[in-house]
């Protein structure tokens, strides 16, 4: 069993609390191909830990195991201090774990109310037959699961859209209901894959500034892939890095800066 | 001319009674199509086993008793009950849920992410062997099926408009009955989609796979639970298209009617399906009525359908209300 009582304080006074995730001795091959290379780490409760590395260096894929969109071959996933057995990624969702996906993949079809509210499908309890006649309780129950989808959707500013399909609006926007929708679930760890792909400075502050809300105000646990170096020191309080499916660095943003295998592999050869 | 007028109003109200019709046939593929991407070429054969199921159940048949027979030598055929229509209808829902699960379970879970090809093919497949299984199960002769809906003239409906032009309409019951339940089953598959936990969820699924794997969706629920709405439509089109033209074979191939509703209205849509069926049922009654009989020789119903749907490829291939088709390069 892992020890669910130690944590640590970040540098900026956060309480960090017991591993919610742990990825142990971890390899995925794809035929022939190590995609991942017996990686271990760990995710811990109310820390926003960062995964970063060059292109191909498998940290989607990562991410995919932790979601469980990819099973892998040797290792094993602790969640919440039990191991877990390889499920379907809607088992995973319905354990509590929420993601975002690199390439937006939200219902395009939906207005971004209904998006949210997708989201909250895992804490809806009643049986098809009581939703098929709109029984009470599910009436109830939806009348519940959407306030907080509305608290949600006040939070990340996106009022104004509630009724307007998803195929409508711009990338930015887009990428903050796919948030808000991952946000819905309440979910015990986020997993946001390249949140400020494709954005420009502007819409990259204010998804930062939201990451860093979101943390603060619900205290979600977050793990999340980034490309922008300077975006992933500021937010995260912790870094793995990858590099050829294989871990080189794993610490503080100021540790793993320091740390020469990380500065040969990603983040000395283009600057320095 | 008031005679001829009210001939053509008679004949577009028949139109819009088989439009229904269509449009509830074609209302099964859309809910398969948009949700699984599979283009169901089972349907029709799927609304006949239902039909067969009902009758089979209702009136005490012994299901697979040839077969029973030829083994063992016996000589059985029936159960010798009957069984009210109503409880009939339940155990035949109860059938085409299983029917579902079955579908899902033996075929499509082996073919998730393949082309839509193969999906298709599979399909053509699982008609013939539901074809064969319903015969096997129920025997192939023809039957009349009988839950106890209206039939004949509408009497109310012959003497006001005798009233009104000196003509009395021939409007069936049973048209008018179809109608009214074709219009409760599209409201309330449209509240389901739109109201329920599980509608949303089967409109997730429809949306983007990844996407609704991500919020918790198990897509073979989802696909169960699409089979045996589409399991359920093909009964109710079944018990209507049964109790107009008999349980028989040919009740399968209305399956083939439904391919011109769906290229008007578009695969996708449940509206378009509606609308799709109603102009296909209008159109070749009145085209028959007003051109082919009296210029053409009669008999243009078995064709009009199909060129009219040929036109729609030509200029609108994705149909009144499908979603537009764009090729990203």
């Amino acid at each position: 069993m892992l020890d669910q009582t130690e944590g640590y304080t970040t540098e900026d006074g956060r309480k960090i609390g017991g591993v919610v995730m742990e990825m142990r001795n971890i390899t995925l091959r794809f035929g022939g191909v190590e995609a991942i290379k017996d990686i271990s780490f760990d995710i811990r409760e109310g820390e926003i830990r960062a995964i970063i590395g060059p292109n191909g260096a498998g940290k989607s894929s990562m991410l995919n195991v932790i979601s469980g969109f990819y099973v892998p071959q040797e290792g094993q996933v602790f969640y919440k201090g039990a191991p877990r057995p390889p499920m379907k990624p809607y088992q995973v969702a319905q354990q509590g774990i929420a993601r975002t996906f690199q390439n937006i993949a939200l219902f395009e079809g939906m207005s971004v109310l209904d998006n949210v509210m997708t989201g909250r499908l895992t804490h809806m309890k009643t049986g098809l037959f009581s939703q098929s006649f709109w029984l009470g309780k599910a009436e109830k129950e939806e009348t519940e699961n959407r306030e907080v989808a509305e608290k949600i959707i006040d939070f990340l500013e996106i009022q104004a859209i509630r009724k307007t399909p998803v195929s409508r609006l711009p990338y930015g926007l887009k990428k903050r209901v796919e948030l808000a929708r991952a946000l819905a679930a309440e979910p015990s760890l986020l997993l946001l894959d390249e949140p400020m792909a494709g954005m420009n400075v502007e819409e990259k502050e204010d998804m930062s500034r939201f990451i860093l809300d979101v943390n603060d105000e619900f205290g979600t646990t977050i793990a999340l892939i980034e490309h922008d170096m300077g975006v992933v020191m500021d937010l995260s309080d912790r870094v793995v890095v990858m590099d050829y499916g294989k871990k080189i660095g794993d610490g503080t943003p100021s540790e793993v800066r320091g740390n020469q295998a990380v500065i040969d592999a990603y983040l000395g050869v283009a600057h320095d | 001319m008031p005679e001829q007028l009210a001939f053509t109003i008679e004949v577009f109200l028949n139109g819009l009674m088989a439009g229904v019709l269509y449009a509830l046939v074609a209302l099964g593929f859309v809910l398969i199509y948009k949700a699984s991407g599979i283009f169901n070429f089972a349907q029709g054969v799927m609304a006949l086993f239902a039909a067969m199921t009902l009758y089979g159940i209702m009136n005490g048949q012994v299901p697979f008793a040839h077969l029973i027979n030829a083994i063992f030598g016996t000589e059985i055929h029936y159960f010798g009950w009957n069984v009210p229509a109503l409880a009939a209808i339940l155990l035949t829902i109860g059938v085409m849920i299983l029917l579902a699960w079955m579908v899902q379970r033996f075929i499509f879970r082996y073919l998730v992410g393949q082309e839509p090809i193969i999906l298709f093919m599979a399909t053509i497949g699982l008609a013939y062997f539901l074809e064969g299984v319903g015969d096997l199960m129920w025997g192939s002769d023809i039957k009349t099926l009988d839950v106890g809906l209206p039939q004949g003239i509408n009497e109310t409906i012959d003497e006001t408009t005798f009233g009104w032009f000196g003509y009395g309409f021939f409007i069936d019951n049973l048209d008018i009955v179809a109608s009214i339940v074709a219009i409760i089953l599209v409201a309330a598959l449209v509240m389901f989609a739109q109201y329920t936990k599980q509608g949303r969820a089967m409109r997730a699924v429809a949306d983007d796979h990844q996407a609704a794997l991500s919020v918790g969706v198990s897509l073979n629920f989802i696909w169960i639970l699409v089979w045996s709405l589409a399991g359920f439509v093909a009964l109710v089109a079944g018990i209507m298209w049964g109790a107009k033209s008999g349980v028989q074979f040919s009740l399968s191939l209305i399956a083939l009617k439904a391919l011109p509703v769906l290229m008007l209205g578009g695969f996708t849509s449940i509206p378009g399906a509606i609308v799709g069926g109603l102009i296909i049922g209008v159109g070749e009654k009145l085209f028959e009525f007003l051109i082919g009989a009296p210029y053409l020789g009669g008999a243009t119903e078995n064709w009009f359908a199909y060129m009219l749907a040929l036109l729609f490829l030509v200029f609108r291939p994705q149909g009144l209300f499908g979603e537009k088709i764009i090729e990203r390069v």
